[in-house]
């Protein structure tokens, strides 16, 4: 992207649903170790060094909020992968960030390796577990009963944008996008009205327009403020207010819009927003009408539909692509936005080839006719559920995907690539590669830094606030020629600049 | 992916090409059918058994 924006590098982050079938003393935190140990083995041990890590700190600018309860996760599970991504237990839930990636097809590439990593960590589980016990993990949302779980999205913004013009614009983009990034649930939950299906796994639990929290009370735009990179020039938005999805042009699409989106809004490229009256219901409404035809009330006293407001969206982004603020990823973004977009509008099924709700709406709807089932059916409930588990034989994504019904933009190949080999033009190439390399001697490590012990007296801390520094270009032949960390660090220290700053003692 | 032109979008909502989605539709309906039947045939091989309890036990502790 061009112009003034700053480039939208960008991740995801997301937390799987687990259960162990058969197991009696099924403990969440336990299951959750046990996969993220299986997968990880020895690199379960390093450690997540949270100094540099603010989650109170507030983007509206109100300073700190209370710390949490003492520091809970840091006694939990922690992996650091070979391709950059973390693998850890957060809270009951193994979770999964991917790398810090250069561009949306990218991100949704690394997203997608996080299911192939996933189902490893399941097969590898299961060889531990007595006969009988199964252990299941879904990449979904929602446990259908009220609790849900994360899929979030990060994109690097430039400090200098104000946090009010960010939430000024965002809410009626946020709140419409549901019809393109949902993945769909049977029933409704968390005290909304009742809905037979509806479109999106996690509308019904957003209640506040603005707000930090993240667990209770979710706002459609989150303000934590944790931009894991130099903190006067960056600021990092973490998007709550997203379904995870399986389909690949979906998670495209999703990831490509936003950063689109703030990249036009950075340049100054949007004009006056579309205020909606109610912003929280609309999230509810829209989404518990997967005909697509319900309006909300916007707030000039006229009303719209998601799909107006998303037409209104992509005509602004189109127009600032085609002024060069799209390069040719986010080109392929606006085109494959467009053709959904164009397809939901003649008939919401035909785009179940690309939206996961509309793939698990078909498919319902097919066992409906067959069975004759109504839609309090549990078997509806277990299809729906089904739809997310991460095991390619009993994963009905897979399925869809084996028959042939899903449109693919990577290979198997290229994602297993992806599930070991870091991002070559971000940060996480250094850290990725470092893992590989230096395992050994890596205690710690975290989004902006990693901590080596070259054996002396004082550890040693290789910073990397800059996300675009530290790719393959800069630093391939560093870690190539080093023989081992403390070759790396005293090159680091020397070299100045190799990740972005050099390696310092702590 | 191939440098492309880009043009401003297209939003179309002539119901003419609603009918001819139907029509297409409807030409090959049988055959879809029978495929997506061969699906849910193959999909009833592999999904959980006890459907109503496993949905009842499938409980998470929140997140994020």
């Amino acid at each position: 992207m061009t112009g003034g924006s700053v480039h939208k590098v960008l991740g995801t982050e997301t937390e799987f649903g687990i259960t162990i079938r058969n197991q009696a003393d099924f403990n969440p935190v336990l299951a959750s170790s046990l996969v993220i140990n299986s997968y990880a083995g020895e690199r379960a041990r390093i450690q997540w060094s949270y100094e540099e890590e603010s989650p109170g700190r507030d983007a509206r600018g109100f300073g700190y909020e209370p710390a949490p309860a003492p520091d809970f996760e840091t006694g939990l599970v922690n992996a650091v992968l070979t391709n950059g991504a973390r693998f850890y237990v957060d809270h009951a839930h193994p979770e999964y960030s991917t790398p810090e990636c250069y561009d949306p097809l990218e991100a949704a590439l690394y997203d997608k390796a996080g299911e192939v990593i996933l189902a490893r960590a399941v097969a590898a589980a299961q060889r531990t577990l007595t006969d009988g016990e199964r252990v299941l993990v879904h990449k979904n949302n929602s446990d259908g009963k009220g609790n849900s779980y994360g899929a979030h999205e990060n994109v690097l913004l430039a400090r200098s944008l104000p946090f009010g013009e960010i939430v000024r614009h965002l809410i009626g983009f946020l709140v419409s996008r549901q019809v393109v990034t949902g993945s769909g649930k049977v029933g409704s939950e968390n005290g909304r009205p009742p809905a037979t299906f509806q479109i999106s796994q996690r509308a019904d639990f957003f209640e506040e327009e603005v707000g930090l929290e993240t667990t209770l009370k979710r706002p459609i735009v989150n303000t934590r403020d944790e931009p894991h990179a130099e903190p006067g020039a960056y600021r990092r938005l973490h998007v709550i207010i997203g379904d995870a999805t399986r389909s690949e042009v979906q998670t495209f699409v999703k990831l490509g819009s936003l950063s689109l989106f703030l990249a036009a809004l950075e340049d100054g490229a949007l004009g006056e927003p579309v205020t909606l009256a109610e912003p929280v219901q609309s999230v509810w409404r829209i989404s518990h009408d997967p005909t697509l035809r319900c309006t909300v009330p916007l707030a000039d006293g006229t009303t719209a539909t998601a799909l107006d407001l998303q037409w209104g969206f992509l005509e602004q982004l189109a127009k600032f692509g085609e002024a060069g603020g799209a390069d040719n990823v986010g080109r392929e973004a606006l085109r494959l936005w467009e053709e959904i977009l164009t397809d939901l509008e003649q008939d919401p099924l035909s785009t179940a080839d690309r939206l996961d709700w509309t793939a698990k709406l078909a498919l319902l709807e097919g066992y409906r006719d067959r069975d004759g089932l109504t839609w309090d059916d549990p078997k509806l409930r277990l299809l729906d559920l089904q739809y997310h588990d991460v095991d390619p034989e009993r994963g009905l994504y897979h399925r869809l995907v084996q028959a042939g019904r899903m449109r693919r933009l990577f290979t198997d190949e290229a994602v297993t690539k992806a599930a070991h080999e870091p991002p070559e033009r971000t940060r996480a190439y250094f850290r990725g590669r470092c893992v590989s390399k230096f395992e050994d001697s890596l205690v710690a490590a975290n989004w902006d830094s990693l901590i080596f012990d070259v054996g002396e007296d004082a550890l040693k801390r290789v910073p990397m606030m800059e996300p675009l520094r530290g790719g393959k270009e800069r630093v391939a032949s560093l870690i190539d020629d080093s023989a081992t960390a403390a070759d790396l660090v005293r090159a680091l220290g020397g070299e100045h600049g190799g990740t972005g700053a050099e390696a310092t003692s702590t | 992916m191939a440098e492309q032109e880009q043009k401003q979008p297209q939003r179309d909502r002539s119901s003419e090409d609603a009918e001819q989605v139907e029509e297409q539709a409807g030409d090959t309906g049988v055959e879809l059918t029978d495929k997506i039947d061969d699906l849910l045939d193959e999909i009833d091989t592999v999904l959980e058994e006890n459907a109503e309890e496993f949905v009842k036990n499938y409980v998470q502790k929140g997140g994020e």
